[in-house]
């Protein structure tokens, strides 16, 4: 396979690119881990709490701000949603929840409640609570009797009537286009090698999420488990998460071809893998989230819409490694050869193009994106976990579909628009059901347009 | 090692209402891509909406045949919907399509919006929906123990829900036997082998499909029911995983065979039982904790499902010729 010195300095530039901008990623300062237990003593105190999503899930990497008469402390709250504070000074303590630092979609149920003031005596603890979910103000309709009661402290007789928070605001509309763009290109990265490889070989690759999956755990064993930097682990799950797209079609699915197994048995291998890859995940490390970095992210406002500066870099990082994929496919001898093999792998073999040299590449580009994608979706969630990947499978098919399966370009198209519909659908619906509008998208796509946005008809049958 | 307690585990698994249920979801299932070739992935979604169906209209004050009916229903007309926007379209247009589904049902399941109807994520007690189908039990309260199985008559994981719930897998047997030798089995497999031909025949192929589609989910939507009945209804316990067992239970005995399922699902959860509970015993907790065991146990399953497909795609009872698996 011969490749273009121009194509070699274009993918060059786009690796250096990329390495830059994982640099300005690096934290500041040393990770602490936040979720040591505070054990109130004779001459501490603590102050405690436990923050769940409006869906009752723990809400990971929440940052909080106690300040009393021993000065200021920051915690953010650990896998199980938990945080606890350990303070030396009895009084009052004012505890500030960081907004900005919500899960997407999230929102204080009682916004006026931030900060909450608590006493602590020393020797004993105190708890303070932010229950999470729509403003219980204005309620359409009949309103969820769950959730609320369940917390203890979350008196919902004295709920204000916050007048901002519920319903659809101009600033809440643009903050969720943003969430969804970055989610969009986010998804993007992770879907594109999906198309691709569905593109040359025709498979649907369900394994395809442990791909993601492995790049985000990856950056956790490189980050916390070997205190490397964010730079060298994000790299490293990268190249490891390439790597192993190439090793996998050498060793199982190069050689599944040569079998001659159909891409309908292939496909139910693909699940059989995805299946032991999860497990084997959790079995190593656990079923708990996984936070990649524990500082807290620095963020910008711009008018309404808050952004953190992570997303900012992954933005720009996610546009640049999409930006190179993209003139690789249109501008390099390979890429061409990629679309000839995707558009008539038994065309593209008979003008001399090498079929399997060219779905190696495909799939060691793509699982290389995957793992970038994971390691970006990490940091975007606050926490990766065994199952991230699976989690997002069915959005990438989405994508993917709706894009037009096959085609690089659709799977971007796709994920963009998959990406605002499930985070713009929580404007609308309750935010634990926005992946299931994405999802009800997909149904839709097929039973109207079948082969996608950017597809062509032939391709369905 | 303790080879009484551990063979009386195994035992256990043999007669298991939960062995029964994925078996009876497993012939459904070969009735979608053993006689008709339908790649669906969402049998779980069918499980756990004949689940919920059968809880709530139970919850509601509906006596056992009329929650039963509730659930069937809704499986009928979730397949309905299914089926229309992807029988016409290729195989795995379909796989994602019920995988999705499937997915959209836990989501609204598990929703906190829900909560009053479903549960939300807690799900719904099983002492809320059982009592219809306790009552009905001929036998005295109390328990019998036969050999290595002792449970209790009536109550919850009992002997009348085992006897209950492998008479039903039998009867779906009966039906799958003779639906296998009828004239509309063989148009079913006319459309695996070659959809073209049917339709050249005369036959509409997306009416026959679809009616395959509609049985299949029913049987799943049954399966449903017997799986909560000795435990809770709770949206995460029939996700996705479960679809994908119920796949290798059906490879396992072999696609498109009266007894495949059934001979897979008492395999599958007996060789699992055995491999857990001799590594319990063998292993120290300090090289492996009980809960990778558990992990360790759902990795050989991924595999052996992936070393099925590529070496005997047929599974044990199968016959070659009648492979399913095939890309049109």
């Amino acid at each position: 396979m011969d490749r273009s010195p121009l194509a070699r300095r274009a993918l060059l530039a786009t690796l250096v690119a990329i390495l830059a901008l994982l640099a300005l990623l690096v934290p500041a300062g040393p990770a602490h881990a936040a979720d040591d237990v505070c054990v109130p003593g004779p001459t501490t105190g603590c102050i405690n709490g436990t923050i769940r999503t409006a869906a009752g899930d723990p809400a990971v990497g929440i940052a909080l701000t106690a300040t009393g008469p021993d000065g200021e402390h920051t915690v953010t709250t650990g896998p199980e949603g938990r945080w606890s504070i350990t303070v030396t000074a009895a009084g009052d303590f004012s505890v500030l929840l960081d907004v900005a630092t919500l899960p997407a979609g999230e929102t204080l149920r009682d916004p006026s409640k931030n900060p909450r003031t608590v006493t602590i005596a020393l020797g004993s603890s105190g708890a303070s609570l932010f229950p999470l979910g729509a403003p219980a103000a204005g309620g359409t309709g009949p309103s969820p009797t769950g959730g609320s009661s369940a917390e203890p402290g979350a008196d919902t007789s004295a709920d204000a009537p916050a007048a901002s928070g519920s319903g659809i605001t101009a600033g809440r509309v643009a903050q969720q286009f943003t969430s969804g763009i970055v989610f969009g290109l986010l998804l993007a990265l992770a879907s594109v090698g999906l198309s691709l490889i569905y593109g040359t070989t025709g498979l649907s690759n369900f394994a395809h999420g442990e791909q993601v999956t492995l790049g985000g755990i990856l950056a956790y064993v490189g980050c916390q488990v070997l205190g490397m930097p964010l730079l060298v682990s994000g790299i490293l799950a990268v190249a490891i998460g390439a790597a192993s797209g190439w090793f996998q079609d050498a060793f199982i699915w190069h050689k599944l071809r040569k079998r001659g197994l159909g891409t309908t048995q292939q496909m139910i291998v693909t699940i059989g893998f995805a299946m032991a890859l999860q497990y084997t995940f959790q079995f190593f490390l656990g079923g708990s989230p996984l936070r990649i970095v524990t500082t807290n992210p620095r963020t910008f406002s711009f008018g309404d819409v808050i952004i953190t500066q992570q997303s900012v870099i992954s933005l720009v990082i996610a546009a640049i490694a999409l930006g190179g994929t993209a003139y690789f496919l249109i501008a390099t001898r390979t890429g061409r050869a990629t679309r000839a093999v995707s558009d008539n792998p038994a065309l593209a073999a008979a003008s001399g193009i090498s079929v399997e040299n060219i779905v190696r590449i495909v799939w060691t580009l793509g699982a290389g994106l995957a793992a970038l994608g994971g390691v970006l979706l990490g940091l975007y969630f606050n926490a990766t976990a065994w199952n991230m990947g699976a989690t997002i499978l069915l959005l990438m098919f989405a994508a993917v579909t709706l894009g037009g399966l096959g085609t690089a370009f659709g799977a971007l198209v796709g994920s963009i628009v998959i990406g605002l519909v499930s985070e713009m659908s929580s404007l609308v619906i309750p935010s634990d059901l926005r992946y299931g509008g994405a999802l009800l998208i997909l149904i839709l796509v097929l039973l109207f347009r079948p082969q996608g946005i950017l597809g062509r008809a032939e391709r369905v049958g | 090692m303790d080879w009484t307690r551990i063979l009386g585990q195994v035992a256990g698994e043999i007669v298991a209402p939960t062995t029964a249920a994925y078996a009876l979801a497993a012939i459904g299932l070969n009735i979608h891509f053993g006689l008709t070739g339908l790649l669906n992935m969402g049998q779980a979604g069918f499980m756990l909406l004949g689940a919920y169906s059968f809880a709530i209209a139970t919850i509601a004050g509906w006596p056992l045949w009329a929650a039963v009916l509730v659930a069937v229903a809704s499986a009928v007309v979730f397949a309905t919907i299914l089926g229309i926007p992807t029988l016409k379209l290729r195989g795995d247009y379909l796989a994602i399509v019920t995988i999705a589904a499937a997915e959209i049902v836990r989501l609204i399941g598990r929703s906190t919006s829900m909560t009053r109807i479903t549960g939300g994520n807690a799900g719904l007690a099983g002492e809320k929906y059982k009592y219809t189908f306790e009552e009905l039990s001929p036998f005295p309260d109390g328990e019998f123990s036969l050999g290595p199985w002792q449970y209790s008559n009536n109550l919850s994981d009992s002997w009348w829900l085992r006897i209950v719930a492998w008479t039903v897998v039998g009867l779906a047997c009966l039906l799958m036997w003779r639906l296998m030798n009828s004239p509309w089995g063989r148009v079913l497999k006319g459309v695996r082998e070659d959809e073209d031909a049917v339709r050249s025949l005369g036959k509409n192929v997306f009416a026959y499909k679809m009616q395959s589609l509609v049985l299949g989910g029913v049987l799943g939507a049954l399966a449903g029911i017997l799986f909560v009945l000795p435990r809770a209804v709770q949206a995460d316990s029939l996700g996705r995983p479960v679809t994908f067992y119920i796949w290798t239970i059906l490879l396992l005995g072999g696609a498109a065979a009266v007894f495949g399922p059934v001979l897979g699902s008492i395999l599958l959860w007996t060789v699992l039982m055995l491999i857990k509970t001799v590594m319990r015993d063998v292993i120290p907790t300090t090289v492996m904790r009980s809960e990778q065991i558990e992990m360790f146990g759902w990795v050989l399953v991924g595999i052996a499902l992936m070393l099925l497909v590529i070496f005997r795609p047929q599974g044990i009872l199968g016959d070659k010729k009648e492979l399913a698996i095939r890309d049109h």
